[in-house]
Order: structure tokens, then C-alpha cells, then sequence
């Protein structure tokens, strides 16, 4: 919901300015998109044997294929990027001060590069030095190394995220480390972590297509085929671009839900992590916009 | 090592582009991310709901599919850019929806008493807007926006798969021509890191530079 900022109603000057710019913006919207529209009549865009290919169930298979390869990837991406965030989370909470220290090193070298840059060396270097594998893992490991420590950051920021007292009451107990960790702290933690968990997985996603770069045949990759195979590249991206954009905004959307739900239940905000990226710098500060707006009304 | 002491010049070079194609984009990206912003919160709906539209739709998409919709599609509708060109557009428009949420949440975080008293004196919408509202919601997502510009430099290395010549491509190619592949990536791992952590820095200062005293 995005109210304008001003506060009270419009009085009748407003109102009215507001009206005439209405009518005069939404022809100029219309005006836009039939611009668009005639430039791709002008330019035979339009034509239907541009879009007749997609009416064909092979084609129409053979995107959706790609689509599911793309998730595939994805998932599989996804699950072994938890598993090393766990771990990097856990050992960077480490009480022995060397594994805190190579961890925090390791976190921060991955988490700076270039995720495009790991994926070529992945697929383009590995191989040199006698790794081989398919184009399907060495996207995965592209992924799974820089996602693993962009969750390990978001793992470690919502342990950190629990009261203390949690953990005093547990070791008061007589639980020990791994017994309050494991019963009691990362429990809780983790119900607090899954907005920022899934709006992790968008990112994963949408970077998934980095591996059309290396030949991997995903849902870009099999586009920009397509586009080749038809003489179709703009009607085959914008296929390409529709499927990423609903699937990508169903799952933000989700994202968004749990992070109100959550708002509502905990009183707390969001798990942020500093630079881990564009979409994660986002669910902060409209937390704390929410919040700010939650004051006011 | 020796590969990348010998070759500093070409990492130097990839730095010099990536940070030409960052900066470039940045400026764009942040007077777009602005316009967005201030067009999300106007009072018009027709001006709300096409920059929603735009948010949304460039959010969700891929950055490689972005870029590849300039370099594949748009010459088969009469636009032709360089590579370099492709990807700056690409990049601006990419980074100017995470600038225009970012600024409108700035936007969102002044209280609302501060546009009621910009009204109670007769300042038009516009007007507020500038004089009152923006510039203060402009100084609470300082820290928000020298991330994004971060996040900025690590997606500039995309344009590598539009044959941009920049610092991944330089390591790529480095790599492929001497098989030393873990060298050359060391290399560029040092050459980002160069970038973003001074930027990270710099972001600091500035942030409590303009921090509002209360």
C-alpha cells in the first residue's frame, strides 16, 4: 500500500490539480505503451509467424523444461547453500577464537565477490585443474559457495537476533552449549529467519540465469536458442521474461507476507545483513518504514 | 602468483571499467531511483501505478535477461546500442527500482507532520516534495544506498556475458589464456575487494556527515 505522504485529505484546489494531472498522465501512459505497440507493428514485431511458434507444444515444452531445470538448479542450489550457511553460522559463533576467525574471513571473501565470477571459475576453471563435472553442478557450486555465505550472515544475524535471556535460561537449566543451541535458540531462530530465508531464494532464482553465460541450457539459455532457431529474439525474451517475472513475483510476494505475519507476532524486525546484496538491503529499511508507519495511524 | 604481478595492468584496466560502468550507472540509477520514488508517492494514481509497474516488473527479472533484451531485442525494433552502452542502461534501470523503494521508504521513515506543516503553509505537493520531505528522507537511507551502490559494482561484472570489458572479463580472459585460473581469480577477488571495501568506508563517513543531530 503506498498512500501519498500527505496526511489529511486533499481540499478542493488539491483535488482538483490532482485531477487534471490524473487525465493528463494517464494519456501520456496511453500515449507510451501505443507508441510501443506501433513500433513493434512498424518493425514487424507483430507478425504472426513471430508468435505462431509458441502455440506449438514442443516449443511450449521446451520453455517449460528449461523452467524446470532453472528451478532444479535453484532448489538443489538452495539446500546446499543452507547446509554450508549452518555451518559457517555455527562456526562463526564459535567460542574457539581461530575457527571464528578463518570462518569470518572465508564469509567475507565470498560475500564480496561477484557471483558471475565464481561461476566462471566454476565452469571455465575446474575443469584445468582436473574437476569435471556437469554445467549443472558447476552453476550449482557457483551458487552454492556465495549463497551458503550470504545465508550464514542471515543464519548468524538471527541467533544474534534472540534475547539472551533465552540462552541464560537454558544454560541455567544445566543445558550445555550444544544442548541450548540445538533446543532452545536456533528454534526460534529459524521462525524468525524464513522471510528473509525465501526473499534469499528470489535472489538465488533470478541469479540462476548467470548460467546462460556458460552454456547451461536453463530457461534463458533455451530463450535465447528459441530466438535463434524462430527468428524470434524479442518475442522469445519477453516469454523468458514473463515466466521469470511470475514466478519471482509470486515468491516475493510470499516473502512479503511472512515478513508482516511476522512483524505482527514477534514485534521484531526483520533479519537484515548489511551489503548481502540489493533485495536483503530492502527488507530493512521497509521494516523500519512499516514501523514508522504503524506508529503513526 | 606471478601470473597476476605480471599482468597488474590488466587488472588495473578491469578496475578502471568497472568502476567507470558503476559510477556511470550510479548517477543515473539515483536521479531515476529519485524520479520513481517521487512518482510512487504523488497523490495521481496513473503516475502510482505505472511506477509500480516498472518496479516490480525489472525487479523480478533477471539482470542477464535484462541485458540480453537490449543486446538481442531491442535492434530488431530499431534501437542499437554498444555494449558498453547496453549495459549502462541495463544497470541504471536495474539499480534505479532498488533506489526508488530504498528513497521511498526514506520518504516514509519522515513523519507525517513535517508534510503537514509543509502544506499548512501553502507549499504545493511538488514543492514539499523538494523543499521539506526529500531532502530529509534523502539523509536517513545514506547507509541503505552505499549498499546498493556495493551490490552495484559485484552486478556490473554481469556485462561480461555482453562482452563488456571489465574486471571479470579481464580475469576470465587471463585465466583462460595461462590456465591459471586460481591465480587470476585471486587477482580479481583482490580487485573487488579494493573497490567495495573503501566503498563500504566511504559510505560510513558520509552517513555520519549528514546524520540528522537530535
Amino acid at each position: 500500500m503506498t498512500a501519498p505522504f500527505i496526511g489529511d485529505a486533499l481540499g478542493p484546489r488539491g483535488r482538483r490539480i490532482t485531477r487534471i494531472v490524473s487525465v493528463v498522465s494517464a494519456f501520456a501512459v496511453i500515449g507510451f505503451i501505443v507508441v510501443a505497440i506501433k513500433r513493434l507493428g512498424d518493425n514487424g514485431q507483430l507478425a504472426q509467424a513471430k508468435w505462431e511458434p509458441f502455440t506449438q507444444g514442443p516449443v511450449q515444452r521446451f520453455f517449460l523444461e528449461g523452467l524446470r531445470t532453472t528451478m532444479e538448479v535453484a532448489l538443489v542450489s538452495m539446500v546446499g547453500a543452507m547446509v554450508i550457511g549452518a555451518v559457517l553460522a555455527l562456526a562463526r559463533l564459535s567460542r574457539t577464537g581461530p575457527v571464528r576467525w578463518g570462518t569470518t574471513g572465508f564469509v567475507e571473501f565470498f560475500r564480496g565477490l561477484p557471483l558471475v565470477l565464481l561461476i566462471f571459475f566454476s565452469a571455465l576453471g575446474l575443469p584445468t585443474y582436473g574437476v569435471r563435472l556437469s554445467v549443472f553442478w558447476y552453476v550449482a557450486i557457483g551458487l552454492i559457495i556465495y549463497n551458503g555465505a550470504v545465508l550464514g550472515e542471515i543464519f548468524r544475524a538471527g541467533i544474534l537476533s534472540l534475547d539472551r535471556g533465552q540462552t541464560e535460561a537454558a544454560y541455567s537449566l544445566g543445558m550445555g552449549y550444544w544442548q541450548a543451541m540445538l533446543l532452545v535458540v536456533i528454534p526460534q531462530a529459524a521462525r524468525r529467519m524464513i522471510p528473509a530465508i525465501v526473499s534469499q531464494l528470489v535472489t538465488l532464482l533470478k541469479d540462476s540465469s548467470l548460467g546462460a553465460a556458460v552454456a547451461f541450457e536453463e530457461l534463458l539459455r533455451r530463450g535465447r536458442i528459441n530466438g535463434e532457431f524462430f527468428q524470434n529474439p524479442l518475442q522469445s525474451l519477453f516469454v523468458v521474461a514473463v515466466l521469470y517475472i511470475v514466478v519471482c513475483f509470486a515468491l516475493s510476494m510470499v516473502a512479503r507476507r511472512l515478513e508482516v505475519r511476522q512483524r505482527r507476532r514477534y514485534r521484531a524486525g526483520a533479519i537484515v545483513v548489511p551489503g548481502a546484496g540489493m533485495d536483503l538491503a530492502l527488507m530493512g529499511i521497509q521494516g523500519d518504514a512499516a514501523e514508522a508507519s504503524e506508529g503513526a495511524t | 602468483m606471478s601470473v597476476v604481478f605480471d599482468n597488474l595492468d590488466i587488472f588495473l584496466e578491469g578496475m578502471r571499467r568497472t568502476l567507470e560502468l558503476s559510477v556511470l550507472s550510479f548517477i543515473l540509477a539515483f536521479i531515476l531511483g529519485i524520479v520513481v520514488a517521487a512518482l510512487r508517492v504523488s497523490p495521481v494514481p496513473p503516475l502510482r501505478w505505472a511506477s509500480a509497474t516498472y518496479v516490480e516488473m525489472v525487479r523480478n527479472t533477471p539482470l542477464l535477461v535484462l541485458m540480453f533484451v537490449v543486446v538481442f531485442a531491442f535492434p530488431s525494433i530499431g534501437f542499437t546500442y554498444s555494449y558498453f552502452a547496453s549495459a549502462v542502461i541495463v544497470l541504471t534501470a536495474y539499480t534505479a527500482t532498488f533506489v526508488g523503494e530504498t528513497v521511498r521508504s526514506g520518504i516514509n521513515a519522515v513523519s507525517t507532520g513535517q508534510a503537514e506543516a509543509a502544506r499548512a503553509i501553502g507549499l504545493t505537493f511538488p514543492q514539499s516534495l523538494r523543499l521539506v520531505v526529500m531532502p530529509q528522507a534523502l539523509r536517513t537511507v545514506v547507509g541503505p544506498l552505499g549498499g546498493i551502490f556495493i551490490a552495484l559494482l559485484k552486478n556490473s561484472g554481469v556485462a561480461v556475458a555482453i562482452n563488456v570489458p571489465e574486471l571479470t572479463s579481464a580475469a576470465t580472459q587471463l585465466g583462460t589464456d595461462t590456465a591459471q585460473f586460481i591465480p587470476a581469480f585471486l587477482g580479481a577477488a583482490a580487485a573487488y575487494l579494493l573497490l567495495t571495501i573503501p566503498s563500504g568506508f566511504a559510505t560510513n563517513w558520509l552517513e555520519r556527515r549528514v546524520a540528522i543531530k537530535r
